[in-house]
């Protein structure tokens, strides 16, 4: 937060500051001082919130003209497509807009995986994102079953069934969720209503989120605290705000490229065809944001187990601020954290990988590995880790050279080397 | 190294999204051929888009719905592109049921281009019944519905021949390279002269083929060439602003230190 208090020059924005600071808020966001080493990686901030707000709009205007029932839903979707003005380009974005929306918050969490922006002050902030993400999941996994294509029909009758895995009251809980004996069109009518309802707590989390931010200020890429304002530090606007819409114009084009060249090549052919209860898809498959989960879910042979496994890869993340015992927050200076970080990202790209493959034959035993290493680098890696690890010395300030060295040009190489490691 | 790391990242990343959605079942490679409809200014051939309809017509539509068109598309933009009156005449040789009337009855009236294509049978359960149990898949989105798209279309239409050795075929079922499984209800539906065009052209199974593969590419997008169009210019707008917002960055950024 910026110290000194602010006060409108106008008379009636202080007779409206003095009872709605509004302007004060709007003064401590274009002041609010950021790090000025942030690199592109810490543009995904910005950029998840536009991909909120691109998934309400154009959410909103779909739900005009979709039909949330199990008999229309399907055609209400080509009606879409077909007739309604620039329907094709709302659901396109929407659609793709999910993928994208993944994208980006995958880059975010592995952003703060590096830099160790989860750390003491900044527990909360990443507690909240996790919650953000479980509600994205939610979100997607309700929109994906809206089309009422094959995928959306089976993808909704797996996973809904894996709360029948809970001992006891499994089966009435399943029963509760479908509104009825198999997923039909109760089940419909009330992911459609989830569906509407979640990106708008989403939004509230990441008022908290960003607020939550807005105490300890942002974390940077050397990891070490600065102090605010200073030399270290540039205010928000304008520095922050051409860079984060500089990075948010690039991610723009790619994901026109996907919306008017590839619109269907992130989505499944399956989902073209409507639901058809007596048929069932060859292999049913989630979409790709979700493939590492539904890798780890299929490598425990036990159906309960298997959901317990996949319910603590993430809520693990949430006790990632406890289980990283290092008391130094970027990767920069924690050399071997860093090779067991790109081991991590590997980890996940091949869980995700072979969630896309049939389970069985050697695509289940990487995945069994693969999970075991997932669970292994939170629960052993990391706090044995933080003990164990020799890491290099911090420098004292951004700007300000390693321990003890001279100033000025000493300050520079630094500066340079430390931004070499980061690219 | 780490920038070398970066771009490792993005690369595994994208060759598993293509991946997942290009791999699961290995099978024969498609037959290859050139769509006018792909890439940065894909269009559709309008002359072929009109005989496509025509094999649709002749060929495919005793058995296929197309339930999601309306007469009016094909005489829109980027379609076939057939005058109104065309399309009115086309309409006008299909019969529908409407009403009731004024007194009650139900009764048949030449469509409009306001209705949408009549389907060939009444339901599911006839359109299974007349065609030895398979339902033959309504087409207005089926190119989008396969894996492999317009290729596989194209090629399934062409891949009938006689099974290799050691498979046997039930009554009813033939074989098709390009068929999952390889065995299909559907007997081949094409073959040379099967139909006379009225633009002339030979009609041989090849061309029959791609026409109809190319009008069902148009009727799984009817937008295609609005959004190829739109997504250039968006593109293009894209790039521009980004230039000079970079621009800008830079100028702002150098009140900081010299570079980013």
């Amino acid at each position: 937060m910026s110290d000194h208090e602010y006060t409108p020059s106008s008379k009636f924005g202080k007779w409206f500051n003095d009872r709605l600071p509004l302007l004060t808020l709007a003064n401590h966001l274009t002041d609010y001082p950021t790090p000025k080493n942030l690199n592109y990686w810490w543009t995904f901030g910005g950029i998840l919130t536009f991909c909120l707000i691109t998934q309400i709009v154009t959410g909103l205007v779909l739900a005009m003209h979709y039909i949330a029932h199990a008999d229309m839903a399907f055609s209400s979707v080509e009606h879409i497509m077909r007739d309604v003005n620039y329907g094709w380009l709302l659901r396109y974005v929407h659609a793709n807009g999910a993928s994208m929306f993944f994208l980006a918050v995958y880059i975010h969490i592995f952003r703060s995986l590096f830099y160790g922006s989860y750390k003491s002050p900044r527990e909360i902030i990443w507690i909240l994102g996790i919650i953000i993400y479980l509600l994205m999941m939610a979100a997607a996994f309700m929109g994906y079953v809206l089309p009422w294509g094959q995928m959306s029909f089976w993808g909704a009758t797996v996973i809904t069934n894996l709360f029948s895995a809970i001992p006891l009251v499994g089966e009435s809980i399943t029963t509760w969720l479908w509104g009825g004996y198999s997923v039909d069109n109760p089940t419909l009518t009330r992911f459609f209503t989830l569906h509407y309802l979640i990106p708008f707590l989403i939004l509230g989390l990441v008022v908290l989120h960003i607020w939550a931010l807005h105490v300890p200020g942002n974390n940077n890429p050397v990891g070490i605290d600065i102090k605010k304002p200073s030399k270290d530090t540039v205010p928000f606007h304008p520095y922050i705000v051409i860079k984060d819409a500089f990075a948010l114009l690039m991610f723009c084009i790619v994901f026109a490229l996907f919306v008017f060249y590839q619109p269907n090549i992130l989505g499944h052919a399956d989902n073209y065809i409507e639901a058809d209860p007596l048929v069932t898809p060859a292999h049913i498959v989630p979409e790709w944001y979700l493939l590492p989960f539904y890798a780890i879910l299929r490598s425990v042979p036990d159906k309960l187990m298997g959901v317990v496994a996949m319910l603590s890869a993430i809520l693990i993340l949430a006790a990632l601020p406890w289980l990283d015992t290092s008391k130094v927050r970027s990767a920069v200076f924690r050399p071997l954290f860093r090779q067991f970080y790109w081991i991590l990202v590997a980890d996940v790209l091949i869980l995700g990988y072979v969630g896309a493959m049939p389970a069985e034959g050697l695509y289940l035993l990487i995945a069994r590995v693969a999970t075991a290493y997932y669970f292994a680098h939170f629960l052993i890696i990391l706090p044995v880790l933080g003990w164990k690890e020799k890491t290099t010395p911090l420098p004292l300030s951004i700007t300000e050279p390693v321990l003890g060295g001279s100033p000025n040009l000493a300050a520079a190489r630094s500066d340079e080397k430390i931004e070499k490691t980061i690219k | 190294m780490s920038k070398l790391k970066n771009i490792s990242f993005v690369l595994i990343f994208s060759i598993i999204v293509l991946n997942s959605s290009n791999s699961a079942e290995k099978s024969t490679p498609f037959l290859e051929t050139k769509w006018t409809f792909k890439g940065l200014f894909g269009k559709f051939d309008r002359a072929s888009l009109q005989r496509g309809y025509q094999v649709y017509t002749e060929v495919c539509a005793s058995c296929h719905s197309m339930k999601y068109l309306t007469y009016r598309n094909l005489a829109e933009k980027g379609g076939p592109e057939f005058s109104e009156a065309e399309a009115k005449a086309i309409a006008a040789s299909f019969e529908v049921t409407d009403g009731p009337d004024s007194t009650g009855e139900m009764f048949v009236r030449p469509a409009k281009l306001s209705d949408k294509f009549v389907m060939p049978y009444a339901n599911e359960q006839e359109a299974k019944a007349a065609n030895g149990g398979a339902y033959p898949p309504d087409m207005s989105v089926l190119v989008k519905a396969r894996k492999g798209g317009a290729d596989y279309i194209y090629s399934l239409l062409l891949g009938y021949s006689e099974p290799p050795e050691g498979v046997e075929l039930d009554d009813g079922v033939y074989y098709n390279k390009y068929m999952y499984g390889n065995k299909i209800k559907m007997p081949a539906p094409l073959s040379d002269d099967l139909i006379e065009y009225t633009d002339g052209t030979k009609a041989t199974a090849e061309q029959m083929s791609k026409d109809v593969t190319n009008f069902l590419m148009w009727s799984a997008e009817p937008h295609l060439e609005q959004r190829h169009k739109t997504g250039f210019r968006v593109i293009a707008y894209l790039i521009i602003l980004t230039v000079l917002v970079y621009f800008t960055m830079k100028k702002i950024w150098s009140r900081v230190e010299p570079k980013v």
